[in-house]
């Protein structure tokens, strides 16, 4: 709580920063602020008030898991402002932008918090409303203005859905609050009228559109591609990692849809979902010649696996889970932060800017084939333990079709993913093209790559971290 | 500690080299090769010589966790299957890396790196004793070799690198989904996860699978290891790749990374599934014997004689393949895998002289077209001698190293069958078709304008050539310390498959 109003006034400030002209320091301002953000959030971890820290009448909760998710998705952000305070600094409306993301960055903290499902849909609004505006912030191109619409107008649609299912759960239990609904369930598991699914699957659809998995994902490649990159590297690594958390809270733990009856029903359909996300994202993805659309597919596959995870329903996931958002977060960094450099350099993100990369510069060319070969799944990097992981909750669960079609869909993934590493290494640069990489950005990269193959090398660093709290929870198998 | 050692040491040279600069990278990566193969040496004598105590086993065998979440250990030990490729690998880096002394590579510090880096991963995958472990290491070593082939190959390099990578990486995962499914049905140990340990995952495999399941695990494995081989129908990307890799890179594809997949074909497939294999081993020696002769078929018709070798690589692959799938899971005979881990070792020898045979030739006439050859003889008598002897043990005259291993597998295969062993035996007879009129048609005749200018011998060919022979020659007449040093662990292997089978 205390990080959320704590992120909170670091938007407002930012904001402020306009108005009295402390412009020029904002940047150093967001992140020390963002630094004490991580420090309060990791400050609940010893948090001794038996019942956790409640809030808003408890319809918030700040316990362990939420812990762990919030830190991921603050220092996502702490890089993500090292990567692109030089963009930021060069568009006039930096303080705006600036507190844009921090207040979406709030709702994706509430996300990991709520206990009840008025705050799931405030933490999803507050998330994405920001994100709608940036999305459009480059008012005089017209890609950037389709982007913002056609987001804006879907998510409107999918957070309609969401209320209606919300309404209709209400409708069916009786009560807002998850802690209230589950025992609801449990007691009445026999006789849920039809209509309490109704308000699952509703539930789901606003939620899988939110994570960009099919068949709810037509708006992720034009949004992706239209965006400024900086704010795509930001949906494409904070705000899936705030919807999977959402799911998660919500599918999974002590969350009220996994009694058995209603697991039951909502199983069979998220795994057909993931299979058909499996398959549409890296297909998809093969076809591209436009490297931004290219990682918009790429990062519906990717919430594939992400869902995956859920619909395997073992002790397991939530740790797979979050091995798998810094995994991902980490390497889609590095790969957002190359194409930067790329397109500032080249003017756009076709795939043939990156010809020669490996000769004109090397260190973009290095780390950008470790962020690939890390969201390809090749070892010893950390995006090959996230799929390992994942596949291993499947497996464990009897999904073995799904784990195939997985594997099978991540060779397609490699073909991808490879083609940029072969334009880099093997074929001939464009001329006159000068790659000048800022200190800053060089830094980042560094620590970034050695990130993934640490990651990739001891993944127990991570993996470590839930043992000491509720998160892994005994499920039936 | 030995063991770890040698895991070690390449890849610290690797690192070092990475950060070193260009013409010193080569001699440093030699000493490092000879620096392993020293302490491979080492190794080998120990295990001859010292009693199976505890100073033995803490010296042989480490196991250190090193993922406890998921019960993922650092497990690796030397026993004499082991032995022979390490040794294997310790031998042939050096020789290659001395082959390719006189090349000018363009950034020649990254090269030797991703050479060292590969023979780490090589010995890893020889050595492991945890299931996972195998894997990463398995992966780990594809990527150098990908590296190598895309930065320093032929023509069209890119798709053909990236059909081998992708391929290569479709077998692997299938054995990645097998051992998962492996892993969940061991017994949960006191840290609270499954087991990766090989002993563990080989009861597991045995015992708790349903035949279902086995069969799902034994055609996961042998896919993955077919393509490695490869073994027909799998082939197809090998004889594009080994054409269009560096030189270096094809020696260090077809003189140790195929041999991980015979491997683990003997190590992990065989006692994981025997029911299984009991079951659909016979049609898998059907296929090998295809993959022989039609690997063969395919040599005598080539027109390069890069690709000649490749295929005829294809064929002997076959024939040790055979050898190893023809195990006969009731009464536990073991010329097969004898001959196979002989065969592995002189195949490795020969097939590197070959190819190092195959770069002289191009560096000299400037192709490898054998019908625009001939007579190289006329202008260079020395290296048509040691041609001569490396291609007689290609072809497994008596007294060189392949008749050995050849002996011994055909023996195996007869025992199961002598219908399969007299198809595969034909590789004998077309082995010697084409590698004969291959030399009969680039090194005898007339010399013509192409091979005219052919330049003696340098002294480093001369060395390595002469290493190579010297290995033929050896291991031919006295391959005693190779048969001694795996005999106790390829019985007690054979033991274990044939006791746990549960049909009968």
């Amino acid at each position: 709580m205390k990080a959320i109003l704590l992120l909170s006034g670091l938007g407002v400030l930012a904001l402020f920063a306009e108005l009295f002209k402390f412009r020029k320091a904002l940047f150093a301002l967001v992140v020390l602020g963002l630094l004490g953000t991580i420090a309060t959030a990791i400050s609940y971890w010893w948090y001794d008030d038996g019942d956790f820290a409640r809030y808003f009448g408890g319809m918030v909760r700040f316990e362990g898991s939420s812990v762990v998710y919030s830190v991921i998705m603050l220092a996502t952000t702490l890089l993500w402002f090292v990567m692109s305070s030089d963009y930021l600094k060069r568009e006039t409306s930096e303080t705006d932008h600036t507190a844009l993301i921090l207040f979406a960055l709030v709702g994706g903290l509430i996300l990991t918090c709520y206990t009840n499902l008025v705050m799931l849909f405030l933490g999803i609004e507050i998330l994405s409303i920001p994100l709608y505006v940036l999305a459009g912030s480059r008012k005089n191109e017209l890609n950037s203005n389709e982007a913002a619409f056609k987001y804006f107008l879907l998510g409107a649609f999918a957070s309609a859905f969401l209320l209606f299912g919300i309404a209709l759960l209400f409708g069916a239990t009786g009560t807002f609050d998850m802690g209230v609904m589950t025992d609801y369930i449990r007691e009445n598991h026999e006789h849920l009228p039809a209509f309490f699914y109704g308000g699952i699957i509703m539930l789901l659809v606003g939620l899988l559109f939110k994570i960009s998995a099919a068949p709810f994902h037509f708006w992720a490649p034009d949004v992706y591609q239209g965006s400024p990159t900086v704010f795509t590297a930001f949906m494409s690594t904070v705000v899936k990692t705030a919807a999977i958390v959402a799911i998660l809270r919500l599918f999974h733990m002590k969350g009220p849809f996994i009694a058995t009856e209603v697991s039951d029903y909502w199983i069979p359909i998220l795994g057909v979902c993931v299979g058909l996300t499996f398959i549409i994202g890296n297909f998809s993805a093969a076809i591209q010649t436009s490297v931004k659309r290219m990682f918009a597919f790429s990062s519906i596959s990717h919430a594939g696996f992400l869902l995956l995870a859920i619909v395997a329903a073992s002790a397991f996931t939530p740790k797979a889970i979050i091995y798998y958002t810094i995994a991902y977060s980490v390497a889609s960094i590095v790969a957002f932060t190359v194409l930067i450099n790329i397109i500032k350099a080249c003017g756009s993100d076709n795939i043939e800017n990156f010809n020669g990369l490996g000769k004109k510069s090397p260190l973009l060319a290095v780390v950008m084939s470790i962020a690939l070969l890390s969201l390809a799944g090749i070892p010893p990097t950390a995006g090959f333990f996230a799929k390992y992981y994942v596949l291993t909750a499947a497996i464990g669960s009897g999904h073995m079709w799904l784990a195939v079609i997985g594997i099978l869909t991540s060779l397609v993934g490699v073909y991808y993913y490879f083609r940029i590493i072969i334009a880099m290494y093997f074929k001939e640069p464009k001329e006159g093209i000068v790659f000048t990489v800022s200190a800053q950005h060089q830094a980042l990269l560094f620590v970034t790559a050695v990130a993934t193959i640490v990651l990739g090398l001891l993944p127990d660093l991570i993996l470590n971290i839930g043992v000491r709290q509720e998160i892994v929870d005994a499920l039936p198998h | 500690m030995i063991t770890a050692l040698l895991i070690g040491l390449p890849l610290i040279a690797a690192l070092l080299l990475l950060f070193s600069s260009g013409e010193g990278a080569k001699k440093i990566a030699l000493v490092a090769a000879i620096a392993e193969l020293g302490l491979a040496l080492f190794a080998f004598w120990f295990m001859r010589t010292a009693p199976r105590d505890e100073v033995y086993v803490h010296r042989m065998v480490m196991d250190v966790p090193w993922i406890q979440s998921i019960g993922v250990h650092f497990n690796v030990a030397l026993d004499g299957i082991s032995m022979v490729l390490v040794l294997l690998t310790s031998f042939l880096v050096p020789v290659i890396i001395l082959s390719g002394f006189e090349k000018k590579y363009d950034n020649p510090s990254l090269f030797y790196t991703l050479v060292l880096f590969m023979q780490m991963a090589l010995v890893g995958v020889f050595v492991a004793r945890d299931g996972f472990l195998f894997y990463v290491f398995w992966e780990l070593a594809l990527i150098p070799i990908y590296f190598i082939c895309l930065l320093w190959g032929g023509e069209n390099r890119g798709k053909i690198t990236f059909k081998f990578f992708v391929y290569t990486l479709a077998g692997s995962l299938f054995m990645l989904a097998a051992l998962i499914l492996v892993y969940i049905n061991t017994p949960v140990t006191l840290s609270g996860t499954h087991s990766f340990e090989i002993n563990a995952l080989y009861d597991a495999g045995q015992h708790a699978l349903t035949a279902n399941e086995q069969t799902f695990v034994f055609f996961s494995f042998f896919l993955a290891f077919a393509i490695k081989m490869p073994v027909f129908p799998f082939h197809t990307w090998q004889p594009d790749t080994y054409v269009t890799a560096p030189t270096q890179g094809t020696m260090l594809l077809s003189g140790i990374m195929l041999k991980m997949g015979t491997y683990g074909l003997i190590r992990w497939m065989l006692p994981m599934t025997p029911d299984a294999f009991a079951v659909w081993g016979p049609c898998l020696v059907v296929l090998s014997v295809i993959s022989v002769v039609y690997a063969s078929g395919m040599a005598i018709v080539q027109k390069d004689f890069k690709r000649l070798i490749a295929y005829s690589s294809i064929a002997h692959v076959g024939l040790i393949s055979a050898g190893i799938l023809s195990f006969d899971v009731k009464t536990g005979t073991t010329e097969g895998l004898n001959g196979a881990i002989i065969q592995m070792f002189a195949h490795g020898v020969n097939v590197v002289g070959l190819f190092f045979i195959a770069d002289i030739i191009l560096k000299n006439a400037g192709t490898r077209e054998m019908s625009k050859l001939g007579g190289i003889r006329n202008v260079s008598p020395q290296f048509a001698a040691l041609f001569l002897i490396v291609l007689l043990g290609s072809v497994a005259l008596p007294l060189t190293n392949g008749f050995v291993g050849e002996f011994l597998l055909l023996n195996g295969i007869s025992q199961y069958s002598l219908w399969a062993s007299a198809i595969a035996g034909t590789t004998v007879i077309l082995g010697a078709v084409y590698m004969l009129r291959s030399y009969q048609v680039v090194m005898l005749g007339e010399t013509n304008s192409t091979t005219s200018g052919f330049a003696a011998l340098t002294g480093n060919e001369k060395a390595v050539l002469f290493i190579v022979c010297a290995a033929v020659l050896a291991f031919g007449v006295y391959p005693k310390p190779l048969l001694d040093i795996m005999q106790n662990d390829v019985n007690d292997l054979a033991k274990l498959i044939t006791s746990n089978l549960t049909t009968h």
